[in-house]
């Protein structure tokens, strides 16, 4: 919407004219500027801009939902409303029915906890058919660090749902649904991103899986807080996917260490933990003074003695 | 008054100069074809200039009215009244409602910061549900516009904490009307999430385009109460270089904002994010968006982590003290800290 062209918007002949004059083409380029600097550009009165802009303004906002509508698109056109279950009683109920359509989930735990192993089952539930409960749908899986195994996936297929995987083909079909990417570094998984989002529109593909992210990122980190993550386009790009395309995006992470200081409080904590130290300092003096006198005293005893 | 302060366009304002126009008072008597063939223009565009002028005329004789010393202005008096009288938005957590005067109030701007999973989402989404609790349940009875940048907005949580705040209601109604009559305007969940407008936005052209909208949309939604932007930063802190142009478009959309609070007496609530600052030899956590932006709300509330303990904090306000209360983020929404013996913690 912010490319909007203003020539199409239904401006008065006159003032679209003023517009395209001064080369302000786009929504966006008239919305940059303020009332003055448009005035002082376009050489026209308050007036005349406040009405071209609140015109503008329209053109370019986006169309408004009820949040009650918005929930009753969901249960209509969506599985569950737009979760894909993890068959995990607690956790679906706790996700109101399973990971979330249209946003990113991020799978975070210490190494050999279990994240790869939740990614294969998830990708082994979406694949399977609808009427077993899965989406019925391709995966795209990206394997940053070569932990995908299809064997673990088939055996963890014929433990968990022995009905489906005994049949003849079902399990060739469901495991030729899903596509491991394996990118060998960041600029490669730029690369397959892009190509990523063109398959996601052409292919009926439901649910796209990151193992790892924190991989991708590793040894890209200087010391001290980064200005800009590595991944931040990254990150925003796959938001945008998930959002866009409806589909559930599962991204797992590592965990660090964090070290606790002043970086993860604010000024008027910082100022506070100051002055509970500050008050603690005369006790601390006293008892000092207390320790000297004592010594003195000491040492004064003995000086007599001999 | 002079020509100089004329909301025209500066070739017009340029041409009256030179035509030795340069006192309002000047202008008053002439007629627009008078003025058309001194400045070299069209009628139609002196007969604008005119209209413009007199208007700023009409203005300045109101202002030597006796009713009024200043156009648009109001004593502190009536102001004190009008205060009082205003219903301010529970945030359904009685410590914060406490230290915060009775909850979010109208007719203001205010920001909430906080890390990400500190509950800025959650709190925004009880704002949206509790602005319609009813009147006759102390409520403001209106609705509410949500402006989602981020895309963390979630229904099925909306839904949860709208049906905890009508089965709180129902409670309140058994207890209090016990003989009477059930009370008019209890609320089905559903009902509440027809009254969230709720817009997308994708860029920060979309972002500042909603905000001019507003003021029409309110206008034709005239129960809106309180208008709700998770978050101000997120378009505004990726992928944006120019830095003297974020600051003009921040400020521009503050005044806006500012200005529909007082118009159609709602409350705008601001979600920020948080970064990290250097300041006196050490990195310390602060408000997105640097210092010109500060200035920008009138109240701002931090939400931080105390131990394992969510606390908010009002880190600005000009008419409340800073304190910080703890809150907790349950199945229902918002609520009180159940570890909470101190209560109050004033600072």
């Amino acid at each position: 919407m912010a490319n909007k062209l203003i020539s199409e918007m239904g401006l008065p002949k006159s003032t679209a004219h003023v517009f395209a004059a001064r080369n302000i083409i786009t929504a966006k380029d008239a919305l940059s500027l303020s009332e003055f600097e448009l005035m002082e550009l376009l050489d026209v009165g308050l007036e005349e801009v406040t009405r071209a802009v609140a015109h503008i303004s329209e053109f370019a906002c986006p169309p408004y939902q009820t949040a009650l509508s918005v929930l009753e698109q969901r249960i209509q056109n969506e599985n569950m409303a737009g979760h894909l279950p993890t068959r995990l009683k607690g956790l679906d109920a706790a996700l109101c029915g399973g990971i979330p359509f249209g946003v990113v989930t991020e799978l975070v735990g210490p190494a050999g906890i279990g994240k790869t192993q939740f990614c294969l089952k998830l990708a082994l539930l979406a694949s399977l058919p609808t009427s077993y409960g899965g989406l019925g749908a391709h995966v795209i899986y990206v394997d940053v660090e070569s932990k995908f195994s299809s064997r673990r996936m088939i055996e963890m297929g014929i433990n968990s749902i022995p009905e489906i995987f005994q049949k003849e083909g079902l399990a060739q079909e469901m495991a030729g649904r899903i596509l491991v990417l394996r990118p060998a570094s960041l600029s490669e998984f730029t690369e397959s991103l892009q190509q990523i989002k063109v398959s996601l529109l052409q292919h009926h593909v439901k649910l796209l899986i990151v193992d790892s992210m924190a991989a991708l990122a590793s040894g890209e980190y200087g010391p001290g807080p980064p200005r800009q993550h590595p991944l931040g386009w990254h990150i925003s790009f796959i938001k945008s996917l998930a959002e866009f395309c409806r589909i559930p995006v599962v991204v797992t992470n590592q965990v660090r260490s964090q070290v606790h200081d002043d970086a993860s409080r604010y000024l008027f904590q910082v100022q506070r933990i100051a002055e509970l130290r500050l008050k603690k300092i005369p006790q601390n003096f006293l008892l000092i003074l207390l320790l000297l006198l004592e010594f003195t005293g000491l040492m004064l005893l003995l000086f007599v003695l001999c | 008054m002079e020509i100089s302060t004329l909301p025209i366009s500066a070739s017009q304002r340029g041409k009256l100069l030179s035509a030795g126009y340069t006192s309002l008072s000047s202008l008053s008597s002439l007629s627009p074809s008078g003025l058309a063939q001194d400045l070299k223009i069209s009628e139609t565009e002196a007969l604008e200039i005119l209209k413009v002028a007199s208007q700023r005329n009409g203005l300045n004789k109101f202002e030597n009215g006796s009713r009024a010393i200043v156009n648009g202005a109001q004593t502190a008096w009536d102001m004190l009244h009008e205060e009082e009288s205003s219903i301010r938005i529970t945030t359904s957590c009685s410590d914060l409602d406490e230290i915060l005067g009775g909850g979010i109030s109208p007719k203001e701007v205010t920001e909430i910061g906080g890390v990400p999973g500190i509950g800025k989402t959650q709190l925004a989404i009880q704002l949206a549900v509790n602005v319609q609790i009813p009147a006759d349940y102390g409520g403001l009875g209106g609705k509410a516009i949500y402006i989602d940048t981020e895309g963390s907005f979630m229904v099925e949580r909306a839904l949860q904490i709208a049906e905890a705040c009508a089965q709180d209601m129902l409670e309140y109604n058994s207890l209090l009307r016990k003989n009477f009559k059930p009370c008019q305007g209890n609320k089905e969940p559903k009902e509440f999430l027809d009254n969230i407008f709720y817009f997308r936005v994708c860029t920060y052209t979309e972002q500042i385009a909603v905000i001019n909208y507003l003021e029409k949309f309110i206008f034709e939604h005239k129960d809106v109460k309180v208008v709700i932007i998770d978050s101000i930063t997120f378009h505004f802190r990726q992928d944006f270089e120019d830095m003297a142009l974020r600051t003009r478009l921040l400020g521009g959309m503050a005044l806006k904002l500012m200005k529909l609070a007082k118009k159609f007496n709602l409350a705008v609530v601001l979600l920020n994010q948080v970064t990290t600052k250097f300041m006196d030899g050490s990195f310390q956590l602060t408000l997105a968006l640097g210092d010109s932006w500060a200035h920008a709300s009138t109240n701002r509330i931090i939400l931080y982590w105390n131990g394992n303990e969510r606390y908010a904090y009002i880190d600005k306000s000009p008419s409340l003290r800073s304190a910080s209360a703890s809150y907790s983020v349950t199945g229902k929404g918002i609520r009180n800290s159940a570890s909470n013996c101190k209560r109050v913690k004033l600072m």
